[in-house]
């Protein structure tokens, strides 16, 4: 591109700095029309787990539908609440969509396909994905209404808190590939990481879930408490623009979970033709998502002190002990700054897979004596409880 | 580290913000207007709201973010680490097994004071 900007005549800076402004376009118009179909999608399979079609009437097999509920927030009206901070509450849901677009400029999509092979990109994506939460806590303060406010705060001390193991599983493909950069780490999978690490993989997916506000820890907008949390107070395009914030932090989860963990656009040939590349890096970002979309299907939500109880007390621990078991493995095996091929990676990953179903084991006898011993604990007080009244 | 891949980023960050800024503003032109006191009061279910909104926050949600900020200080110094693992040695491991060992018994302190609890 930048070649035959240069044939034109333009200066090499110049040239450079129209590719990637037409680079920056690309890649934030396709992450919001890519909204529009996962949206869909996401109505679809909702659908289909609870045993109904999803939608099906606006255009063919209801693909149309989420242009049509676009066109219908847009027309809505636009109410800001008396005694509202204008300026935070208008700029809150903009900051909230930004947030997560800043991270698609790292992730490679295909060979060669990147925004830009940043060399600290997995620190890049944490640092960027970290200001949503700044917008959670704006939109919460900017409202005017206690409740938002409080709910803001619950927010906000999830997602904080929660950024604990997901950065500690991001730092396991950073050891295993040597290099912080996204591209670096998909290069660096001649298998597939979940092979090598599943529970490091698993913290990930949980930690990011309870990250991206989605069931079952969707407490920021449980809609049967807070009304809708943060956003109350929140109509119209504001309203559409935090949901589809909300929808694009999803995928772009079920993305970083492909490219981190499932080998990213790497599959075969795709080397040599980079759209194929693309294919595999979709396909797989699919599954990731379908998973997603069936926890968020299945398990009922979380209470607020479960949830923080669950990352301070079982998943921190558990990200600790996993990241020193795995580093500690990887300096037993021998030559593990060479892994170039397939070959030489399948010892490595054998050793760390038996590794992981070990530690995996051993986190599920403790998870069950606690449970039964949390168990026998609500019989005792039951017992006493219902103790015949008179003899 | 380059500054040349930070370009990309910072042309991002400019152009980022129009995307959804451009469908709130269209929203604005084509939606109705038709301010109401009514309803333009803050939500509370539908009863008279009282007294001030910006209430006084619980200390449980600061100590919350405080005990983030010591692991996310740790997280930081744990990056540099995992980067130059392959090329250093065990005592690589052994020192950075120290290091996590000192926040795991900050960690514990924290639980058994109650700062973990959620009042």
């Amino acid at each position: 591109m930048t070649d035959i900007l240069k044939d034109i005549g333009l200066s090499h800076d110049l040239a450079v700095f129209i590719a990637k402004l037409l680079g920056v376009v690309v890649v934030g118009t396709a992450g919001l029309l890519w909204t529009l179909f996962g949206i869909w999608l996401e109505r679809k399979v909702a659908g289909r787990f609870q045993d109904r079609l999803g939608p099906n009437r606006v255009g063919p097999y209801g693909l149309i539908q989420s242009i049509a509920d676009a066109i219908k927030i847009m027309l809505k009206e636009d109410i800001v609440p008396e005694g509202a901070d204008r300026w935070v509450f208008n700029l809150a849901p903009i900051l909230s969509v930004v947030a997560v677009l800043l991270i698609w400029a790292v992730i490679p999509f295909g060979a060669g396909w990147v925004g830009t092979d940043l060399s600290v990109g997995v620190l890049y994506l944490i640092a960027v994905g970290s200001l949503g939460i700044i917008s959670v806590l704006m939109a919460g303060w900017s409202s005017n209404n206690k409740y938002t406010l409080l709910g803001a705060f619950r927010g906000v001390a999830q997602l904080v808190s929660y950024e604990v193991p997901m950065v500690l599983a991001l730092i396991v493909p950073v050891i295993l590939s040597g290099s912080m950069s996204l591209q670096g780490i998909v290069e660096g999978q001649h298998i597939m990481y979940l092979f090598a690490i599943p529970l490091t993989a698993l913290i990930f997916l949980i930690s990011s879930m309870a990250e991206i506000g989605r069931a079952p820890f969707d407490l920021l907008e449980a809609e049967s408490e807070l009304v809708a949390g943060y956003m109350t107070e929140y109509s119209g395009m504001k309203f559409g623009m935090f949901y589809v914030g909300e929808f694009l932090h999803a995928f772009t989860v079920a993305l970083l979970t492909a490219v981190l963990f499932m080998g990213g656009w790497r599959g075969p040939g795709a080397e040599d033709f980079a759209p194929l590349g693309l294919v595999y890096l979709m396909i797989k970002s699919l599954i990731a998502y379908f998973v997603l979309m069936w926890v968020r299907m299945t398990v009922p939500r979380v209470r607020i002190d479960q949830m923080l109880n669950f990352n301070w007390k079982f998943l921190v621990p558990l990200s600790l002990a996993n990241l020193l078991i795995v580093a500690f493995v990887w300096k037993l095996i021998p030559n593990t700054n060479q892994i170039d091929s397939f070959g030489d990676a399948a010892i490595p990953t054998l050793a760390l897979l038996l590794v992981n179903l070990a530690m995996i084991a051993v986190v599920g006898i403790l998870l069950r004596e606690q449970g039964r011993r949390e168990r026998a604990r609500i019989e005792a007080k039951r017992a006493v409880v219902a103790q015949p009244v008179g003899d | 580290m380059s500054l040349g891949e930070w370009v990309f980023v910072g042309i991002f960050v400019a152009i980022a913000w129009i995307f959804p800024a451009v469908p709130i503003i269209l929203g604005k032109r084509l939606g109705p207007k038709r301010p109401n006191p009514v309803k333009q009061q803050t939500y509370e279910c539908g009863i008279e709201t009282t007294g001030n909104t910006w209430v006084q926050f619980r200390a449980q949600y600061y100590i919350f973010a405080l005990v983030f900020v010591l692991f996310d200080v740790e997280l930081v110094f744990l990056f540099p680490w995992a980067l130059a693992y392959n090329q250093l040695g065990l005592f690589a491991f052994v020192e950075m097994a120290i290091f996590i060992l000192l926040l795991v018994v900050a960690l514990v302190y924290a639980w058994r004071k109650g700062a973990l609890e959620w009042v």
